[in-house]
């Protein structure tokens, strides 16, 4: 009873704010509310005992993603009026990929609850060594593939991004740390000067006797 | 004494509500049991800064208000509180209130898994360790909101210094932790803490040597530094910048609504602090597991040791100069993030191996 209620609470929560992020005006506002919206998805799976993608989702998605996402919408010098142009001639395209989107999510996650519900689990029974256990054992290697495939992205990314400009001017830490003294710093020998006090006043600055 | 009061809201609530209503006011006394000593921590933390700087730097410190100083604190928050909140004109108004609590909230929120001693915690998750991971990956938000939302150019440089260091210095953190999790095999902090109290030193009675610091001693320099870089604390410091973007992302706010950026600061030095001596100096257990040593109920070697860790802070602050932006940025993905990579896999053939310690 009390679980069902918290979950109407998040799954309103959730819904307000996924709607706000499409329909707030201003994109910073929206991108928060789209952080929201993850963190109540995360609070959801909590509610569901998935807890570790739970916090995988908020580490991964509100901790990272999401940061970089609105260190970007911030720099962005948006103009509302022109991004609403065409806004009349997309819908029915948008309204049918939504359609399309919430017949598949229906079909998908009504099956699950009205089929049986997963049993309580036993004691001391570790959601993190449970979900490990099958990506590590039964699942170890399309688990292996999608790391390389990963891993080659961002190595393709990196890759994309690198190139070498002649003009620019930039330091190089690793020779800044190698500098030592000798190479800055050059010890002149010279002759002690003398300390006589009439000359000491010929040498001071004009207006220091004033 | 707790069955009692457990028959007792049974008596007053009903059957269904009455240990509902228990846990929630024992939850509640125990989340103030922790608040009040840790906003105490916090402002004599800063009463301590001061003081210790001053000491290495042959001044004296406060010391006028109170005997030796020791009101200070009450008198900077006593200020604080008197002091007007400004708006800044064209503000995002809803934004800029609502970016210290942004701030506060992960600080505080984090201290419900931090276990004090065996079995003294407020929520003994399974999971506790991701659990601290989301939450410190949280405080970037409150920094970049109020940057955003004061309409200052300065707040927004700060806003975009930091959101690029503490995302970069998240990930060595992980990673490090990454190593004490394969070492323990557990994301409970509490079994954690216990792990480290087993090993051929342990059995010798020389505890100290069986914690993880030793063995994972990269991890704890490369935690410990990332650590101070995600506080924002110097020498990593480049979000305030006093000298050059005046102070930030906090430029703009006065009073209590800076007061909590403050709060919130200190408080994640000490959760680091915390953090450090959990993972890497044996959390509550003594040193040395003999009679004088023993004498410390386990709460005050946890003590010890974090005022040790926050002062640690403190001394580099008062060491270090600033870092410039850049170096900042390659410590972090250039340096810290391989070395942790390649620890991870040396650790994890070493426990392959007969020679293996864990």
């Amino acid at each position: 009873m009390f679980e069902t209620a918290v979950f109407c609470v998040f799954g309103a929560i959730l819904l307000f704010a996924g709607l706000r992020v499409i329909t707030a005006r201003n994109p910073v506002h929206a991108a928060l509310f789209l952080v929201l919206a993850f963190f109540t998805a995360s609070a959801i799976w909590m509610l569901l005992r998935a807890e570790f993608l739970a916090i995988a989702l908020i580490v991964v998605y509100v901790g990272a993603v999401m940061v970089l996402f609105l260190f970007v919408v911030m720099m962005l010098d948006i103009n509302v009026e022109r991004l609403r142009a065409g806004f009349w001639k997309n819908l029915p395209l948008a309204v049918a990929v939504g359609g399309i989107l919430v017949a598949e999510m229906t079909a998908i996650l009504a099956g699950r609850y009205f089929g049986a519900m997963p049993s309580t689990e036993p004691a001391g029974y570790s959601n993190t060594r449970a979900l490990g256990g099958i990506l590590y054992t039964q699942y170890a290697y399309p688990f292996e593939i999608a790391a390389v495939v990963l891993l080659v992205a961002i190595i393709a990314a990196i890759a994309l991004t690198l190139r070498q400009r002649k003009d620019s001017r930039r330091q190089d830490p690793g020779e800044q740390v190698r500098v030592r003294k000798s190479d800055r710093l050059r010890i002149v020998p010279m002759k002690a000067e003398s300390h006589d006090p009439s000359r000491a006043a010929d040498n001071a600055p004009e207006g220091a006797n004033k | 004494m707790t069955d009692w009061l457990l028959s007792a809201a049974q008596g007053t609530f009903g059957q269904v509500w009455g240990p509902v209503v228990y846990q929630t006011v024992l939850n509640l006394v125990l989340i103030v049991a922790i608040i009040v000593p840790l906003m105490l921590g916090v402002a004599y933390l800063t009463l301590w800064e001061r003081k210790l700087i001053g000491w290495m730097q042959i001044r004296i410190g406060p010391n006028r208000v109170g005997p030796g100083g020791l009101l200070q604190p009450v008198a900077d928050g006593l200020k604080l509180f008197l002091k007007e909140i400004i708006l800044p004109a064209k503000a995002n108004k809803g934004l800029y209130v609502l970016a210290p609590v942004m701030a506060l909230m992960p600080a505080l929120a984090a201290w419900a898994v931090i276990p004090f001693a065996p079995d003294v915690v407020l929520a003994d998750v399974n999971a506790g360790l991701l659990y601290l991971l989301a939450l410190t990956s949280l405080g970037v938000y409150g920094v970049i909101i109020a940057g955003w939302a004061s309409n200052s150019k300065y707040a927004f440089l700060g806003a975009m210094r930091s959101a690029a260091q503490m995302v970069s210095y998240e990930l060595a953190m992980g990673f490090a932790l990454v190593v004490v999790l394969m070492v323990s095999g557990s994301l409970n902090l509490s079994d954690i803490v216990e792990g480290q109290g087993k090993g051929r030193f342990a059995a010798m009675g020389w505890t100290l040597l069986s914690w993880n610091w030793l063995p994972l001693l990269p991890m704890l320099v490369v935690y410990f530094i990332s650590g101070v870089a995600e506080t924002n604390r110097a020498p990593f410091d480049v979000v305030e910048g006093e000298s050059e973007i005046v102070a930030g992302h906090m430029i703009e706010y006065s009073g209590m609504s800076f007061a909590l950026f403050f709060l919130a600061e200190y408080m994640n030095m000490w959760l680091i602090a915390a953090l450090t001596v959990l993972m890497f100096f044996g959390g509550w257990q003594a040193p040395v597991a003999v009679a004088p040593f023993t004498w410390l109920p386990p709460i005050g070697w946890l003590l010890i040791k974090m005022f040790f860790v926050v002062s640690l802070f403190l001394w580099i602050r008062a060491t270090f100069p600033r870092y410039r932006y850049d170096q900042i940025m390659r410590l972090g993905w250039k340096i810290f993030i391989p070395v942790t990579l390649v620890w991870i896999v040396v650790v994890g053939v070493w426990m392959q191996t007969p020679w293996s310690i864990w």
